[in-house]
C-alpha cells in the first residue's frame, strides 16, 4: 500500500513540476468558461439595420424607433431606392434591410395591404433566423400597440412565465456544457497522454519491473488526474456562480455526486485511449480531436440535439457528456432533485463500469 | 598539422563555468579521447568544437575554421554522432544513409553504390530496407558511425558512442574507429569508459571543467604509477569538487 | 539538399498510419457529420397542454398550434403539476394552460387569458417558443373575431403583413455556413499545428540536434518540415470543395481560385504560428497543450460558430488578432456572395500581416546555436 502512495506521489511531482502544463490545466477551465459565458452567444446584438421607407409616416417612424431602441438593433443606414439594396449588402453588410411599402399607415387602417419586407443576409442562417425572429417580435409589438389603440375585440392576453432562467441568459445553457467538456478534457486527455508518454519514453517498462502490480501502476497514474479534476470542478463551479452568476439552484451534493461519476467515466475513457495509442501525439490527437469534437457538437452543449438527424442523435446518446450535461442542467438551473436524474445516473454508472472493465482488461493483456 | 586547436577555451553559464580555459591540439588521423566524469564538461567542450554552442571566451580552430565565426563551414567538414539516437527510427537503413549523404553534398549517382559498399563492409547489406527501429542497438551504433563518416569528413566527433552494449560489440565498434583513423579521419571521442581510453592515441582527462592530464595512455599510466587508466582517473578525480549529476 | 529533406518528410508521413488517417479520414468525418449537427434553428418545440376548459375553442386552439409545424404536442395533462413535471424532465419545452371558462369568457367578455410557462434554460429557444406561440394565438383571436363579427376584419383590426426573404442562401441551408468555416479550421490544424508537433517531436527525440550539426541551413530545414503539410492543406481544401459540392450541393458563387490564393497566404501565416510554438515548447506535452489552448481560442473567437458582431467588445478586439477570422470571412464571402479580390482587400492585408509577423517571430526565436 505504501508503494502505491509512493507512485502516486511521483505522478503528482510529474504534473506539478511541469509548470506549463499546470498553468494550462488550471487556466483552461477559466478560459473556456469566460469564452462561453461572455464571448459566445447565440443572441444577436447591435445588428446594423438599413431602412428603405417608401412612406415615412407615423407608423413607419414608430416601428423604426422601436427597433432602434432595442438592444438588438442599431438603425444606421437610410436608403433612397431599391437599387441601393444590393450595394449595401455587398459593402456594409447590415444584418437586416427593412422595406416599408407606400402609404403604410393608411393601408394598415383601411385596406390591410400594408407590407413590411425584411431582407436578411442568409450567409449565416442561424443569425439570420434569429434576427428575423427578433425583428418580427418587435414589429408585432407595434401591432399589439395598434390593437390596444383601436380596442379591437376578441383579444387573448398571453402571460408568459419564463421558468428557471427569467433573464434568458445564454450562459445558463452553455455553462453546464462547458463543465462537461472541461472535465472530459482534463481527465481523458491528460491521463491518456501521460500514460502514452511513459510508454514512449520507455519508463513504463521500468515501472513494470518494480514490485508493484501493473494495475496498481495504472491506477496510480489516474489518481492525480482525479484530484486535478476535482479542483477543476470546484473552480468551475465557483467561477460559474460568482463570475457568471449562474446559480446552483438544486442540491450541491447531488451535483457533486453526479460530477464524480462523470469524472470516473472520463478517466476510464482516458485509460482506454492510452491503451490503444502508441505515442503521445496519437493519444493527444485521439482525445483532443476524436473526443472533443463529438462532445462539442453532439452533446447538446452548443447545438440542440433534437435538430440533428436521427443517426447523429443516436451517436449523441453514446457520448457520456450528453448525459452529464443534461443532469447538470436539471440540478443547477432547474433546481430539481435526484429523482429527476435517475436515468442519467444509471447510464453514466453503467458507462463507468463498462469502460473501466474494458480498459483494465486491455491493459492486463498488454502488460502481460 | 593539427585538425583541432584550442587556446583558453571557456564556456560559462551564468556564474557556472562548465569549461575552464582548456588548451590542446589534435593531429590528423589521431584518435583523441576526451575522458571525464559526468558533469566534467566533456560534452560542452565538444559542442563548442562542433559549432553547436558559442564559447564565452578563448579561441578554437577546427579543420582550419574558426569556431566563433565559421560554424557553418565547420559543419560541412565534420561528422557527428550524438549521444541520443541520431538516426530516424521510422526510416530504413538505406533511407537514412541517403538523407545524410544528400545533406553533405554527395552526388546523387554516387549515393546508391556508396550505400551498398558501406553496408557490405559492415556486414548488414541485407538489412538495407529494414526500418532502423528494428535493428539491435549495436548495429544502430555502427550504422550511426558509418553515416557520420560517409561524406569523408576530416574529423568525426563521437559523443559517448558506445553506451548500453556488451564489451564485444564495443570492440567491434572500435575496430570501425581504427579503420576510419587509418584512412586519415581524425576521431574525437568522449567517453566515461576508462577501458576505452586504452584504445586512443592520446587521452585528455577533464575534471571540473579543466584538463588535468593530457598524454598517451601508456605515459599516463607510467606518470601516475597505475596499472590501468581507471587508476589514473581515480587519482585525478579525487581532486574533483563538482558532483557528477 | 532540400530535396533529400523533403523526401524524408514525405516518407515519414506516409509510413505513419495515424497521420494518413488524420489527413484523410478526419477531415471527411468533420465535413460530413458536423455540418449536420450544427444548427441553432428552433423547431420541434415540445408542447404540453393543460386544458381546463375542454371547449370547442380550446380544442381548436390546440389544433391550430399543433398544425403550425413548430410545435409537437407531447402530452395533454390533467393539471398544472403533472404538466410541470414534463417540463422538468425535458419532455416538454413549453406549457400552455387554458383556464376554465376560456371559451365563455372569450365570447361574453370578448377577451380571455392564457398562461404560458416556458423552459428558458435555453433562453433563445424559450424566447422563440413564446414568440411563435403568441403569433399563433393572435391569429386564432382574429379567426374568432371573424366568426362573430359580420363586418370584415380589416375594418376592426388594423394589420399588416411581414414578408421575409433571405439573401445569398435562399433555401436557408445550414451547412452553407459551417462547411467553409470548418475547412478553415482543418487547414489550421493540418498546416499550423501538425508541423509544430512534428518539430517538437524531433526535439524530444534528439534527431533535431543531429540535424543542427549538419550543413543544413535552418531555412531549408523548416521549409522541408512545412512543405508536406502545406501540400496536405491544399489536398484537404480540395476535398472540402468536393464534399461541399457533392454532399451539400454547395456551389461557390465566386471564383475558387481566389480561395486558393488566399489560402496560400493564410497557410503561410498559420504555419508561422506553429513554428513559433515549436520554438518555445520544450517537450511534446507542452507544445500540445499550448496548441490546444490556442485552437480553442481561435475557433471560438473567430466567428466559426457565433458571429463576431454579437460578442462583447473585448472579445471582438481579441478577434482582430485571430487569422482565422479573416480567412473564414473570405471563404464565406466568396462562396456565398461571390465576392472577388477587390472586395476582400482588407482581409488580404490582414493575412499578409499575419504571415510576416509570425514567420518573422519564428525565424527570430529559432536558435540553431545556443
Amino acid at each position: 500500500m505504501k508503494q502505491f502512495f509512493i507512485f502516486v506521489k511521483k505522478e503528482f511531482y510529474h504534473i506539478f513540476r511541469d509548470t506549463w502544463t499546470m498553468i494550462i490545466l488550471l487556466l483552461l477551465p477559466i478560459l473556456l468558461l469566460v469564452l462561453f459565458g461572455y464571448a459566445l452567444s447565440t443572441e444577436v446584438r447591435n445588428t446594423e439595420v438599413a431602412v428603405l421607407d417608401h412612406s415615412k409616416d407615423a407608423a413607419t417612424e414608430r416601428i423604426i424607433s422601436l427597433l432602434d431602441m432595442s438592444d438588438y438593433f442599431d438603425v444606421i443606414y437610410f436608403l433612397d431606392s431599391p437599387e441601393e439594396i444590393h450595394q449595401i449588402f455587398s459593402n456594409e453588410s447590415p444584418g437586416l434591410v427593412i422595406v416599408f411599402s407606400e402609404d403604410f399607415y393608411d393601408n394598415i387602417v383601411h385596406t390591410g395591404e400594408a407590407a413590411i419586407q425584411l431582407l436578411l443576409d442568409g450567409t449565416d442562417p442561424n443569425t439570420a433566423v434569429n434576427i428575423s425572429n427578433y425583428a418580427t417580435t418587435i414589429i408585432m409589438g407595434y401591432q399589439q400597440e395598434l390593437l390596444e389603440i383601436f380596442s379591437a375585440p376578441f383579444q387573448i392576453k398571453i402571460t408568459p412565465r419564463f421558468l428557471y432562467n427569467p433573464e434568458m441568459r445564454s450562459s445558463y445553457n452553455f455553462v453546464p456544457g462547458v463543465m462537461g467538456m472541461i472535465l472530459m478534457l482534463v481527465c481523458a486527455m491528460m491521463t491518456s497522454v501521460s500514460i502514452a508518454r511513459e510508454k514512449e519514453t520507455g519508463t513504463m517498462e521500468i515501472l513494470l519491473v518494480s514490485p508493484m502490480k501493473p494495475l496498481m501502476i495504472i491506477f496510480s497514474k489516474v489518481v492525480p488526474y482525479f484530484f486535478l479534476s476535482c479542483i477543476n470542478l470546484v473552480t468551475i463551479l465557483l467561477l460559474a456562480v460568482f463570475l457568471l452568476d449562474v446559480p446552483i439552484v438544486g442540491s450541491l451534493v447531488t451535483l457533486i455526486v453526479i460530477s464524480l461519476i462523470y469524472i470516473f467515466v472520463s478517466l476510464a475513457l482516458g485509460l482506454l485511449i492510452s491503451s490503444v495509442a502508441s505515442t503521445q501525439i496519437v493519444a493527444l490527437l485521439i482525445s483532443g480531436m476524436a473526443l472533443m469534437m463529438p462532445v462539442m457538437y453532439l452533446s447538446g452543449m452548443m447545438f440542440p440535439i433534437e435538430n440533428m438527424p436521427v443517426f447523429l442523435q443516436f451517436v449523441s446518446n453514446l457520448i457520456p457528456a450528453t448525459w452529464y450535461i443534461s443532469a447538470a442542467k436539471k440540478i443547477m438551473i432547474k433546481g430539481l432533485g435526484f429523482s429527476s436524474i435517475i436515468r442519467e445516473t444509471i447510464v453514466l454508472s453503467i458507462m463507468a463500469v463498462v469502460l473501466i472493465s474494458i480498459s483494465f482488461k486491455k491493459f492486463k493483456i498488454r502488460l502481460e | 598539422m593539427s585538425v583541432v586547436q584550442t587556446e583558453q577555451l571557456t564556456k560559462k553559464f551564468g556564474h557556472f563555468t562548465a569549461v575552464d580555459h582548456i588548451s590542446f591540439e589534435v593531429g590528423k588521423g589521431e584518435i583523441f579521447g576526451f575522458l571525464g566524469a559526468n558533469g566534467a564538461g566533456k560534452t560542452t567542450a565538444m559542442r563548442m568544437l562542433c559549432g553547436l554552442s558559442k564559447p564565452t571566451s578563448g579561441k578554437g580552430i577546427v579543420s582550419g575554421y574558426d569556431i566563433h565565426k565559421d560554424t557553418e563551414k565547420i559543419k560541412r567538414n565534420i561528422g557527428y554522432m550524438s549521444q541520443k539516437f541520431s538516426l530516424y527510427e521510422d526510416l530504413t537503413v538505406r533511407e537514412n544513409i541517403r538523407l545524410y549523404a544528400g545533406i553533405y553534398g554527395i552526388k546523387e549517382k554516387e549515393i546508391a553504390p556508396g550505400t551498398d559498399l558501406l553496408l557490405e563492409e559492415l556486414g548488414f547489406l541485407k538489412e538495407k530496407n529494414t526500418l532502423v527501429k528494428s535493428l539491435p542497438l549495436g548495429w544502430k551504433q555502427k550504422l550511426s558511425f558509418s553515416v557520420a563518416i560517409f561524406h569523408n569528413p576530416g574529423i568525426v566527433f563521437l559523443d559517448e558512442p558506445t553506451g548500453g552494449v556488451d564489451p564485444s560489440t564495443r570492440r567491434q565498434f572500435w575496430e570501425l574507429i581504427y579503420k576510419a583513423a587509418d584512412q586519415g579521419i581524425t576521431v574525437f571521442v568522449t567517453t566515461h569508459y576508462m577501458d576505452e581510453a586504452e584504445y586512443c592515441n592520446r587521452v585528455s582527462i577533464m575534471v571540473d571543467g579543466r584538463i588535468e592530464a593530457l598524454d598517451s595512455p601508456a605515459n599516463l599510466r607510467k606518470n601516475y604509477e597505475c596499472d590501468s587508466m581507471d587508476g589514473v582517473f581515480h587519482q585525478l578525480a579525487r581532486k574533483a569538487k563538482r558532483q557528477a549529476d | 539538399m532540400l530535396k533529400y529533406l523533403i523526401e524524408k518528410e514525405f516518407k515519414q508521413i506516409f509510413r505513419n498510419p495515424f497521420m494518413k488517417r488524420m489527413i484523410i479520414l478526419f477531415p471527411l468525418m468533420i465535413l460530413l457529420f458536423l455540418p449536420l449537427a450544427s444548427n441553432f434553428e428552433i423547431k420541434n418545440i415540445n408542447l404540453v397542454v393543460v386544458d381546463n376548459d375542454h371547449s370547442s375553442y380550446s380544442r381548436q386552439l390546440i389544433g391550430k398550434i399543433t398544425s403550425s409545424g413548430y410545435f409537437i404536442l407531447t402530452e395533454v395533462s390533467p393539471n398544472y403539476k403533472r404538466a410541470l413535471k414534463a417540463v422538468e424532465l425535458d419532455r416538454a419545452d413549453v406549457l400552455l394552460e387554458i383556464p376554465f371558462a376560456f371559451e365563455k369568457n372569450l365570447v361574453k367578455e370578448k377577451k380571455s387569458d392564457l398562461m404560458l410557462s416556458i423552459n428558458a434554460v435555453n433562453g433563445t429557444k424559450g424566447a422563440f417558443g413564446s414568440s411563435y406561440l403568441s403569433s399563433i394565438i393572435r391569429d386564432f383571436s382574429s379567426h374568432v373575431a371573424m366568426e362573430w363579427l359580420s363586418v370584415s376584419v380589416s375594418d376592426q383590426t388594423p394589420s399588416f403583413h411581414i414578408k421575409t426573404q433571405f439573401r445569398f442562401n435562399p433555401h436557408m441551408k445550414y451547412p452553407v455556413f459551417m462547411v467553409p468555416a470548418l475547412m478553415v479550421m482543418l487547414m489550421t490544424i493540418i498546416c499550423g499545428f501538425l508541423p509544430a508537433l512534428n518539430i517538437v517531436g524531433e526535439k524530444e527525440k534528439g534527431t533535431l540536434e543531429q540535424m543542427n550539426v549538419t550543413p543544413v541551413k535552418k531555412f531549408n530545414f523548416i521549409l522541408s518540415k512545412l512543405i508536406p503539410y502545406w501540400v496536405s492543406g491544399f489536398i484537404v481544401l480540395t476535398i472540402g470543395f468536393l464534399i461541399a459540392r457533392i454532399v451539400y450541393k454547395l456551389i461557390p458563387a465566386g471564383n475558387i481560385l481566389t480561395i486558393y490564393a488566399f489560402s496560400s497566404v493564410f497557410i503561410l501565416g498559420i504555419s508561422g504560428f506553429g513554428l513559433v510554438i515549436s520554438n518555445y515548447g520544450k517537450t511534446l506535452q507542452q507544445a500540445m497543450f499550448m496548441i490546444f489552448f490556442f485552437i480553442i481560442t481561435f475557433i471560438f473567437l473567430s466567428g466559426l460558430y457565433t458571429p463576431v458582431t454579437s460578442m462583447p467588445d473585448w472579445a471582438q478586439t481579441i478577434s482582430i488578432f485571430i487569422p482565422l477570422k479573416y480567412m473564414i470571412e473570405v471563404l464565406r464571402m466568396v462562396y456565398l456572395k461571390g465576392s472577388s479580390f477587390p472586395d476582400l482587400i482588407s482581409q488580404f492585408i490582414a493575412l499578409i500581416g499575419f504571415a510576416l509577423f509570425f514567420n518573422g517571430w519564428a525565424v527570430f526565436s529559432y536558435r540553431k546555436v545556443n
